[in-house]
């Protein structure tokens, strides 16, 4: 959508029309659901071993986050480059890594993404078109928008997806990234995860607008805004974005909903988060959302989706003890690799 | 081919490796209509085209990130900094996601960010600085300081050739210093990143320096010479890896160290090189080992103000003297 046309900003149901025509059947619905029980799985073993003290340093989660994270990867073709975040490990998993990848990740195993360098969500694999993220919320929203220009360049095709949380959102890189993309017309989309809070701040300190994609207009670029616990609406709207970008319309900034249904790490109890927000949010607990949905559609039934919970269950089981069997990195491999050849 | 300056070799440079690569591209503020801000891409608009010469928004952190990303896919940027003092506003990219990459996650992430470095008279303290010792203590970073006509184009290529990122540092003064103009081969050459070159031999003291020092410092030696004393003048070239053996054996061979750098001397390279020298030759020196460097404040305005502030040959010539004199 161009910004003449990008629809009223202010509606959060915006998305949530036309979503039973996007030409998904059971199997993709069995994958973004399935990838949304992984995810919601996969951390709370993650908070498990770290509570155990299992875990290599710090523990992180996407609770509340799953359905962006499905729903956008999965609008990705095989060409696409994903440049994730710390919320979004689902959409790793669609891209191709495995939850022992992860894990091995997680637990600073030699056989991990990283080989040990770097922890937790921090991994890229250009086998899968992942670009690793770094700490420093923003500072990737510039580099889809240079993938996002090889490729617009090239003529390849191929879309750069990226995200950032509502709190990232006030860095410079944002506003530097979004804008380069806007001016060049770039192949990329910039998904906003919207969860209330940066850390422990809530919204009203971090921005003055009444919505993060109301600043689409200010760049030049198409906006929407999305219930974030809907896979379908964040699928679509995703799709639609990077249908426009593969057409060479530019860039599209997502605003994506959801509230972040744990603290900002296992460190963090989220007292600060008020208790109507919190049971809203289990209220639109997007993995129960998604299970409901497709129980109410009949695409499956209750031993199915019970099926699915076990099967992902053995996958999480399986990805902990293959990784705590996986070896160390030896001390000295320290030194390698700080050079390409 | 006629003697050219250092600028129209750094230019030629680009113009070829683009020649040479596809992959090869620019980006940077006023590099397109406007040639860029010193003219090194003056003309790249026309020849190559606007997705090959991208004039980017006032945004240091996008032109760098941007970098990073197209070399990801396989592109081979070269950003511009328009002046060397504007990296700060993409420092984060460099240091924390440009030089972490392949360490962390095993992308390389070849790209070079054309740095304007030095002080040319009277610009201030935001457009004469030299700031490479801010990324010396980078791991995945190389840095580079060409202070000939012919290393500018040949360590360009070298740049732009690497597999890993490369901040160039082209000193300002040097753009069009008549002295270094200079006939340079016609056919394809490089100057390899870690090799310093010994620009003067002599056997009673060792300058180490690079970038528009080099000259200051033969200056001074060609002094001293005419008092009987032969003093080894080190260009080192590249800074990150830097020549570490070349240094020690000019310092086993003399048992003198000037460093002599244009940056402020606290926490500057010269520390390095210093502490190297202390590690590693210290039973070779007959004196400890002397710094001259720019004075520990921002680089002032006015004229007596700059000059006091810069080191020059004299003040490399009395600084010589006092090394020998020790």
């Amino acid at each position: 959508m161009n910004v003449e046309t990008a629809p009223a900003l202010s509606d959060p149901d915006l998305a949530a029309s036309d979503l039973d025509d996007l030409g998904l059947g059971r199997e993709d619905y069995r994958t973004l659901y399935h990838t949304m029980r992984l995810q919601r799985e996969f951390e709370e073993r993650i908070y498990r071993l770290f509570r155990q003290g299992r875990l290599v340093g710090a523990a992180y989660a996407g609770a509340g986050h799953e359905a962006i994270a499905a729903g956008s990867a999965y609008a990705l073709g095989d060409a696409d480059i994903l440049v994730p975040m710390h919320r979004v490990i689902g959409a790793h998993f669609l891209r191709g890594h495995t939850a022992r990848d992860m894990m091995c990740q997680y637990l600073g195993r030699a056989n991990g993404p990283t080989a040990g360098k770097d922890g937790n969500m921090h991994c890229g694999n250009w086998d899968h078109h992942i670009v690793g993220m770094i700490s420093h919320l923003g500072a990737n929203i510039p580099v889809a928008a240079g993938v996002a220009l090889a490729s617009k360049v090239r003529g390849d095709g191929a879309v750069s997806l990226t995200y950032i949380g509502e709190g990232g959102s006030s860095i410079g890189d944002f506003h530097e990234g979004l804008n380069f993309a806007a001016v060049h017309r770039l192949p990329m989309v910039l998904i906003v995860e919207n969860n209330k809070f940066a850390y422990s701040t809530p919204t009203r300190y971090e921005y003055a607008c009444e919505n993060i994609v109301d600043r689409a207009r200010g760049y030049g670029v198409g906006g929407a805004l999305v219930d974030g616990t809907d896979v379908r609406a964040v699928y679509k709207a995703t799709r639609d974005a990077v249908d426009l970008a593969r057409e060479g319309g530019g860039p599209t900034l997502i605003e994506a909903r959801c509230t972040r249904l744990l603290g900002h790490a296992q460190h963090d109890d989220a007292f600060y988060v008020p208790k109507d927000i919190m049971e809203d949010g289990w209220n639109n607990d997007p993995v129960t959302k998604a299970e409901s949905l497709l129980l109410e559609r009949k695409y499956f039934n209750r031993e199915e989706i019970d099926g699915i919970q076990e099967e992902v269950k053995g996958i999480v089981d399986d990805a902990v003890d293959y990784a705590e069997q996986s070896p160390l990195p030896e001390p000295e491999e320290a030194l390698q690799g700080v050079y390409a050849d | 081919m006629p003697p050219v300056t250092y600028l129209e070799a750094i230019s030629s440079g680009l113009r070829e490796e683009m020649e040479r690569d596809e992959s090869v591209f620019c980006l940077g503020e006023d590099i397109g209509v406007y040639g860029g801000a010193f003219k090194i891409t003056k003309g790249f608009l026309d020849d190559f085209g606007e997705d090959r010469v991208i004039d980017a928004p006032v945004a240091e952190s996008v032109i760098i990130g941007a970098a990073m990303g197209a070399a990801l896919m396989g592109m081979r940027p070269v950003a511009e900094m328009q002046f060397a003092d504007f990296i700060t506003c993409g420092f984060n990219q460099l240091v924390n996601n440009v030089a972490k990459t392949h360490y962390r996650w095993g992308a390389a992430v070849p790209l070079v960010v054309r740095c304007p470095s030095g002080a040319i008279g009277n610009a201030g303290p935001f457009h004469s600085q030299n700031p490479e010792a801010w990324f010396c203590k980078v791991p995945g970073l190389k840095v580079v300081a060409p202070a000939t006509t012919y290393d500018a184009k040949g360590l360009l290529k070298s740049s732009i050739r690497d597999n890993n990122p490369v901040l160039y540092f082209e000193h300002k003064g040097l753009y069009r210093f008549p002295r270094i103009r200079e006939e340079i081969p016609e056919e394809d050459y490089t100057v390899p990143i870690g090799e310093a070159a010994v620009r003067r031999e002599g056997g009673d003291a060792t300058i180490v320096t690079y970038g528009k020092m080099v000259f200051h410092s033969l200056d001074a030696a060609e002094t001293l010479a005419g008092e009987g004393v032969e003093t080894e003048v080190l260009d080192l070239r590249s800074l990150l890896p830097y020549d570490k053996q070349a240094i020690l054996e000019s310092v086993r061979k003399t048992n003198r160290l000037l460093v002599v750098h244009e940056d402020t001397l606290t926490g500057g390279f010269g520390g390095e090189i210093a502490a190297v020298v202390a590690e590693e030759a210290f039973e070779h020196l007959d004196a400890p080992v002397r710094r001259l460097a720019a004075i520990d404040t921002p680089v002032p305005f006015s004229p007596p103000l700059e000059q006091y502030f810069l080191p020059n040959t004299e003040k490399v010539t009395t600084a010589l003297r006092e090394l020998l004199a020790y």
